[in-house]
């Protein structure tokens, strides 16, 4: 987990200072000034080489959902400190003060092109949307509530992978979640999970790649180990593009790349193949 | 060449010391020499209670990686009769991180798996340090489901610093093979126990161990996050691993009152890598306890209990 922690929370957000503020952004990726209100009209997608900028959760839910169809579950979960991690809550407070989220991330039922789905989105402004109690708990319990309601679950993951402050119970998330998933798998009931920038660790050994359904949001970074950590181990050059979407697609991992303003109906479709019955209902 | 601990060097020291009186006493008996063995005898044990009773969790993270600890394959033979290695996972090769077979305890037939390190760097070669890469995990699962099929208990012994962080094993889709582990053992028909003899690295420990019973030796660890990696996020500095392995709660008592494990396996004194005889009879006694509790239990019920167990882990608030 280690490259995604150099974050601090006033590095929050994506505005750089020698910008007039709110009104310009820099796409990290090709150097392009953007205007922030022709960035919010193209889904936070660089108007000059589709750069994917990152959301929040609510943007994504905006993006996704039916209009108004989002009801948010288990809203009043919230962190305590198993072990004793120094400083951990005050971390915690401070990304929930800066976020207005309680935790890294969202859950709820909605429609997606008026079909009922349990949506999960990770928020990577929070704490690098590492995966600890809550993280887990959420998600375990959108998974269970999918399979008890018959419908069908979304995960969009973004993570830096377990979180470290809740040591072994944060590595027991990824058996919690994974558990849930093969309930709903033997339900004969459709998991699609939906890889964004980036997902790593923990997450990744996890619920993230056991969908059905992959798919991955263009060029976004995928990986189990950071890639400091893999060219370190290994004294080698790491390949061109190792650990994007497009080199995950092509290593076998992910079904399909999807741009942003094709993911909602992308996963119209993908759920009337997965639930013949429910569509033609 | 034996590794010495340098919290244990005292007590080699002393040890020392009394070979060589030992060695005097024999060439020539003396009363005054009878005396100081004895002495430095009641010395040795001061000193091996003061040393072992008070192990820092930095210290047995240390015992853990021990290179004359018992490592799986040293168990297989110690533990178990006519281990039957049964290599590759049916699509891209054998993985010898992660030996699996049959195996027989007492009488009773089980599938054997788990990481395996090397003593040496021909050995460490062979065994990558006991970082499996995905065919390793891959073929874990295999030999399961063959365990479920002609019902047999599964035993997982899980010694390994973490799965695994290179390009082949990236490109394999080395995250992909843990979560799919994780997956489908919450739904093998058949007892399984998981015990950490040494390294519970991460997800590449977890890989193997989402079982009925999870065992842990006196003095391994099982953690999120090695204590240098920890240490390095936090202070910015490695050097600060032995804080990072306190605060982590990663040793076999944490976690037991965190109620993450089932049970704890004694070992000699000072670590299992000054006994190995004595380390098998408690790890072989453990297992057995283990697979008797769950002998009586359905499928059915094993994997409703393996369900919440896991579905259990989790410390949170939720306000009405």
């Amino acid at each position: 987990m280690g490259i995604f922690n150099k974050r601090s929370v006033a590095d929050l957000g994506e505005k750089k200072k020698d910008m007039p503020e709110g009104l310009w952004i820099k796409c990290p990726s090709c150097g392009e000034s953007l205007y922030e209100q022709a960035l919010a009209k193209n889904l936070r997608v660089c108007t000059h080489c589709q750069h994917h900028f990152t959301l929040s959760a609510e943007e994504r839910i905006a993006l996704l959902a039916d209009e108004g169809s989002f009801e948010e579950i288990d809203a009043k979960l919230d962190s305590v400190n198993p072990l004793g991690f120094k400083d951990y809550l005050g971390k915690v407070k401070a990304y929930q003060a800066k976020t207005g989220l309680t935790e890294a991330v969202l859950t709820g039922r909605a429609k997606i092109e008026g079909l009922p789905v349990l949506l999960a989105i990770m928020d990577f402004r929070f704490l690098g949307a590492s995966m600890g109690s809550v993280v887990g708990e959420k998600i375990t319990r959108a998974i269970e509530m999918a399979t008890k309601e018959k419908c069908a679950v979304i995960v969009f993951s973004a993570s830096g992978g377990a979180r470290m402050h809740e040591g072994i119970l944060s590595l027991m998330q990824m058996a919690k979640t994974s558990g849930a998933l093969a309930r709903q798998s033997e339900a004969r009931l459709p998991y699609i999970s939906v890889l964004t920038h980036p997902t790593t660790g923990g997450v990744t050994a996890s619920f993230a790649t056991l969908g059905d359904i992959i798919l991955a949001e263009p060029k976004c970074m995928i990986g189990f180990a950071g890639p400091r950590v893999v060219k370190e181990t290994t004294h080698s050059d790491l390949p061109p593009g190792f650990q994007t979407a497009e080199f995950m697609m092509e290593h076998g991992l992910v079904d399909t790349i999807v741009p942003r303003s094709e993911m909602r109906n992308t996963l119209g479709r993908l759920l009337r193949y997965l639930l013949p019955n429910r569509a033609a209902a | 060449m034996k590794q010495v601990l340098e919290f244990e060097k005292p007590l080699v020291k002393t040890s020392e010391e009394l070979d060589e009186l030992r060695r005097r006493n024999n060439v020539k008996p003396s009363e005054k020499i009878a005396l100081q063995i004895a002495e430095l005898e009641k010395k040795f044990h001061r000193l091996q209670d003061e040393i072992y009773s008070h192990l820092t969790p930095w210290q047995r993270v240390q015992i853990a990686r021990h290179t004359q600890r018992p490592y799986m394959l040293d168990y297989a033979k110690l533990c178990f009769e006519d281990f039957m290695e049964l290599h590759g996972d049916r699509h891209i090769g054998d993985d010898n991180a992660m030996p699996g077979g049959f195996a027989t305890i007492d009488g009773r037939r089980v599938m054997l798996i788990g990481q395996q390190k090397g003593r040496d760097t021909k050995e460490n070669l062979l065994r990558n340090f006991g970082s499996a890469h995905p065919e390793g995990y891959r073929k874990a699962l295999r030999l399961m489901r063959m365990a479920e099929k002609f019902s047999l208990p599964v035993i997982a012994m899980i010694d390994t610093p973490g799965a695994f962080p290179g390009i082949g094993a990236e490109e394999r889709n080395i995250a992909e093979a843990i979560a799919f582990n994780l997956r489908e053992m919450m739904t093998i028909r058949t007892p399984m126990v998981s015990v950490v003899i040494g390294e519970g690295g991460s997800g590449g420990a977890l890989g193997i161990g989402v079982t009925d019973r999870v065992l842990m030796l006196e003095n391994a660890y099982y953690s999120v996050i090695s204590p240098e990696g920890c240490a390095a996020i936090l202070w910015k500095d490695r050097k600060h691993a032995p804080e990072a392995a306190e605060a982590l709660k990663l040793s076999a008592q944490h976690l037991m009152e965190l109620n993450i494990i089932d049970g704890i396996i004694p070992e000699p004194a000072g670590g299992a890598h000054h006994d190995h005889t004595a380390a098998a009879q408690y790890l072989k006694a453990g297992l057995q306890t283990a697979l008797d509790e769950l002998a009586s239990q359905s499928p059915k019920q094993l994997l409703a209990k393996r369900y919440n167990k896991f579905r259990a882990f989790g410390q949170f608030t939720e306000a009405a």
